[in-house]
């Protein structure tokens, strides 16, 4: 009688056990940060690209309903890619786009916004990569969108696509 | 490409003579005699693996790319010795590896147990075509080594550059033989359940296996570890990392294992309890395939993952599982009938406090390696279970651990009426009490928890180091492994304690002290190798003597696939490695320099050495014996 | 004379003080990159892994140390950004007491067990 008890545990144990790592097997084991939402903004003081003027956090957002930061170098191909999205994104005047320039040649990244267009009213750089954690970025490109509160309402990771856009916009009606 | 054909067609044949010799080994059960034919076919089953495997190893040889597997795993310009080694670097050959070393065990278990009940050795055989049947089918459903690929590629994708290391070569083939070593002893105990031939008999022969299986897997995590140190880590070797964890568990179950059966030996004790760490071992080692080879653990040594192939194991771990558990349950039956006396003063008591801890260290490792994955599936939520964990779970336990140890070898069989050399186990004690003050004194770190850990270690020290020279005992082999563990224990422990370092930005001419040493980064030097660009740092270090000693560590850009890697420079003396790393840092002129000094990391390899030693020389008495 | 001494000793203390407490900021700073985890190399943690976040991890730990912000703050720090993944000391709550409590449940029950049958088979 005890065995019996003792068979079925083992066995409930057991299909427990097969179910969990049968779940299991359906997820990528590779971490994404789970992003909270709602995430206030810590204070940073950085550098302007072109005027290479210290600025901080609190005279970067301000004067606008929503920001956008996006984090982008020259050195990096999807960059590329979401350009056309960013210049977009920055006709919309109820947005301020800030770019920040993560660990990059000023020379080159002058160079890239110069061909390819400038979206960004204020673009910062960030040669340590720090100002980038301070966000809590981890991949390059990603974009932060931010509200009058200096909360991170949604992040984006990787290249921004229409749809993207799209999203951005329906948030900000 | 006639290679690949070779090797497909033998691994299918090879699939068909092991269902041949499940359903002959199955009738021989019933007519209760041995049908010869099976073993002249698990003769043949043997070459058509061994066939298969070596066609692999040409393909990769000769780098044959409409093989799938050589085309991602390497490239033409890699040096000899790891086109070879590659073949078992990747998922598919790996696990042709594994059925190769699976085959060969069932091969050497039948020639080898001619003295044995037949049909306990026929039982063990099926249990064992069983294992190997889920094998192949796994390979060749879900991982074929020989899949085709036309048209034929020009060139491969290259073997990841951190793979491509001597010991790395070897690591693999050693872990397994010690891995499936595992699966022989799986088998050959439910046969013996079911035949009710758990005796002492039964535990002589088995041990061998345990012995085999044992010192495979100490010397394969050992190799691993030295791997890690200089490639891998940054002067770690051992990070509590998923798949280190995974080739820990089997140990622990399989060291158990090792004590217990002697009292089943000696006493005719612990039945059931040695057939569950049986099961369990070999249990462990599938689980860790599992881990492995499904890409459901978050690792540095990242594998493709393919929840197919998972799916297979997952099923038929379960099912091994299952089917030993109906065993266990239907057949044992252990009664009271002997009402053999124990005594708490006694060996087998001593071996019973040795099960019990080790079994408290495997759940540590079990249940921190396994909660992040429940977690996330029943709650969603995503921790890191990492080395704090382990550390702060094992340690106390550890400290009593080490002192039983001490203590507890040097009992009687049976009943200990009068425990020798009381006074000086005391003195002992005080004596490693006083020292361990000595050393926490100068280093001027006070926690109460490490004072005792290296009192205890110190004291286990003194006490083997005692009984290898004492004539009292003749095993001598038992003695050495002893020895060996109380040596890895303290080599670990002063190693982590005394351990200093300096993490610096430097350019080449400039120069930083640490400690009393000056190091001096030279120059940098730029070559072309064969598969790979070099990039190596000159720097001095000159010591407090002004003795002065050149360090060269090295940068290898890999361009197939790219990678960089880091190749520290070690000098490696008795007291104490010195361990300099360089990285480049991007854009800059600068390098990220990291000095350390690392005190006895030999002793760490050498004592695991002579763990290893001692098994070998008990297997070595007990071949000779018979 | 005597102030001049008194000076030069308190000189002296200061001095050595300020370099210990720049060697105490490096041992922190390792001590907190090895209970991080790396996002990108996700086997390692930050004191080993050398991705170009891992480099920029170790100098945003130095500059917090040197803030003012203890062990404890920039772990909550880094948590509110990457999530509970990121250290590898995972404390104990809700979530884990089970990590932390399972073991040792463990081994207590296998004590009893051991006991019973040792005392079971005497009687």
């Amino acid at each position: 009688m005890k065995n019996k008890i003792l068979i079925i545990l083992l066995l409930f144990f057991l299909s427990f056990c097969f179910f969990v790592l049968f779940k299991s097997l359906q997820s990528s084991s590779i971490y994404v940060p789970e992003k909270e939402e709602d995430r206030k903004l810590s204070e940073f003081v950085s550098e302007d690209l072109f005027t290479k003027k210290k600025i901080t956090s609190s005279e970067i957002f301000q004067g606008s309903d929503y920001y956008i930061l996006n984090i982008w170098a020259s050195w990096c191909a999807p960059c590329r890619e979401e350009h056309p999205q960013l210049m977009e994104l920055s006709k919309n005047p109820s947005i301020k786009l800030i770019g920040l320039n993560y660990k990059d040649d000023p020379k080159k990244a002058k160079n890239f916004l110069e061909k390819l267009g400038n979206p960004f009213s204020i673009t910062i750089t960030d040669k340590s990569g720090i100002v980038s954690i301070e966000f809590g970025g981890y991949g390059i490109p990603e974009t932060f969108l931010i509200n009058k509160d200096k909360k991170i309402i949604k992040t984006f990771i990787g290249n921004l696509t229409d749809d993207s856009v799209n999203q951005i916009n329906s948030i900000i009606k | 490409m006639l290679a690949n054909h070779i090797g497909h067609y033998s691994l299918i044949m090879g699939l068909l003579t092991s269902i041949l010799i499940f359903f002959l080994s199955l009738k021989s059960y019933k007519l209760k005699i041995i049908d010869k034919r099976i073993f002249s076919i698990s003769f043949l089953q043997l070459f058509f693996v061994l066939v298969s495997f070596a066609s692999l190893v040409i393909c990769f040889v000769i780098s044959d790319f409409s093989n799938e597997t050589v085309f991602n795993n390497s490239h033409s310009n890699k040096p000899i010795l790891y086109k070879i080694s590659g073949t078992w670097g990747n998922h598919e050959g790996s696990l042709l590896l594994w059925l190769l070393v699976l085959v060969l065990f069932l091969f050497l278990f039948l020639i080898n147990s001619k003295n044995e009940l037949k049909r306990y050795r026929i039982l063990t055989i099926t249990f064992q075509q069983v294992i190997i049947i889920g094998f192949f089918l796994f390979v060749l459903i879900t991982s074929n080594p020989f899949n085709y690929l036309f048209p034929r590629p020009n060139e491969g994708l290259g073997l990841n550059p951190i793979l491509q290391d001597p010991a790395l070569a070897i690591h693999p083939p050693i872990l397994y033989v010690g891995y499936v070593g595992s699966s022989l002893i799986f088998s050959a105990t439910l046969a013996a359940v079911i035949e009710n031939y758990i005796s002492k008999d039964w535990a002589k022969n088995i041990k061998t296996w345990i012995l085999i299986s044992w010192i495979f897997l100490t010397i394969g995590i050992m190799v691993g570890s030295i791997w890690a140190y200089y490639e891998l880590g940054w002067g770690g070797f051992w990070f509590w990392d998923p798949v280190e964890n995974v080739s820990l568990m089997p140990w622990i179950c399989l060291t158990a294992l090792l004590h217990c059966v002697l009292v089943l030996e000696k006493r005719e004790l612990l039945k059931s309890w040695t057939i569950i760490l049986s099961i369990a071992t070999f249990t462990l080692s599938m689980c860790g395939t599992f881990l492995v080879r499904s890409g459901i653990l978050n690792s540095v040594h990242t594998f493709a993952n393919d929840p197919s192939r998972g799916l297979f194991i997952l099923c038929f771990l379960f099912f091994l599982i299952t089917i030993s558990l109906i065993i266990f349950f239907v057949y044992n039956n252990e009664k009271q009938k002997n009402f053999k006396k124990i005594y708490f003063f006694s060996k087998e008591v001593s071996i019973l406090v040795n099960n019990w801890f080790l079994m408290y260290f495997l759940s540590v490792v079990f249940i921190g390696t396994l909660y992040p994955i429940f977690l996330e599936v029943l709650v969603e939520n995503k921790i890191s279970v990492g080395p704090p964990f382990y550390i702060k779970l094992i340690v106390p336990f550890l400290i009593f651990f080490l002192i039983f140890m001490s203590i507890g070898p040097n009992l009687k069989w049976i009943k200990e009426t009068n425990v020798k050399n009381k006074i000086q186990l005391i003195i002992f004690f005080f004596i490693s009490l006083l020292v361990s003050l000595l050393i926490y004194k100068n280093i001027g770190e006070t926690n109460l928890i490490n004072i005792f850990l290296i009192a205890a270690s110190f004291y286990l020290f003194i006490v083997t180091i005692r009984d290898l020279f004492s004539k009292e005992s003749y095993n001598f082999s038992k003695k050495i492994s002893h020895f060996g563990f109380s040596l890895l224990i303290l080599s670990i422990l002063l190693n982590a304690i005394l351990s200093s370092e300096k993490i610096i930005n430097l350019k080449v001419g400039e120069k930083f002290t640490f400690k009393n040493e000056k190091i001096f980064f030279k120059s940098i030097e730029n070559n072309q190798k064969e598969n790979y660009k070099s990039v190596i740092g000159h720097f001095t270090i000159q010591d407090d003597k002004n003795n002065i000693f050149l360090f060269k560590p090295e940068l290898r850009i890999y361009d197939q696939p790219l990678v960089v890697t880091s190749e520290a420079d070690i000098k490696t003396t008795l007291l104490k490695d010195k361990f300099l790393v360089m990285n480049a840092i991007k854009g800059n002129e600068y390098f990220n320099v990291r000095y350390q000094v690392k005190p006895f990391m030999i002793w760490i390899w050498i004592s695991t050495l002579l763990l290893a030693i001692g098994g070998f020389l008990s297997l070595y008495k007990r071949v000779h014996e018979k | 004379m005597k102030l001049f001494k008194i000076f030069f000793i308190l000189a002296f203390i200061l001095n050595s003080f300020s370099t210990s407490f720049a060697e105490k900021n490096d041992q922190l700073t390792i001590k907190i990159s090895k209970n991080l985890r790396c996002v990108i190399c996700q086997g390692q943690s930050i004191y080993d892994s050398q991705s170009e976040f891992a480099v920029s991890m170790k100098l945003l730990i130095k500059k917090k140390i040197e803030q003012g912000l203890s062990e404890n703050e920039i772990y909550e720090f880094l948590i509110d950004k990457y999530g509970e993944w990121i250290v590898y000391d995972t404390g104990f709550n809700k979530n884990t007491f089970i990590l932390w409590a399972l073991p040792v449940l463990l081994f207590f029950l296998g004590g009893a067990i051991i006991l019973k049958k040792l005392v079971f088979r005497k009687n």
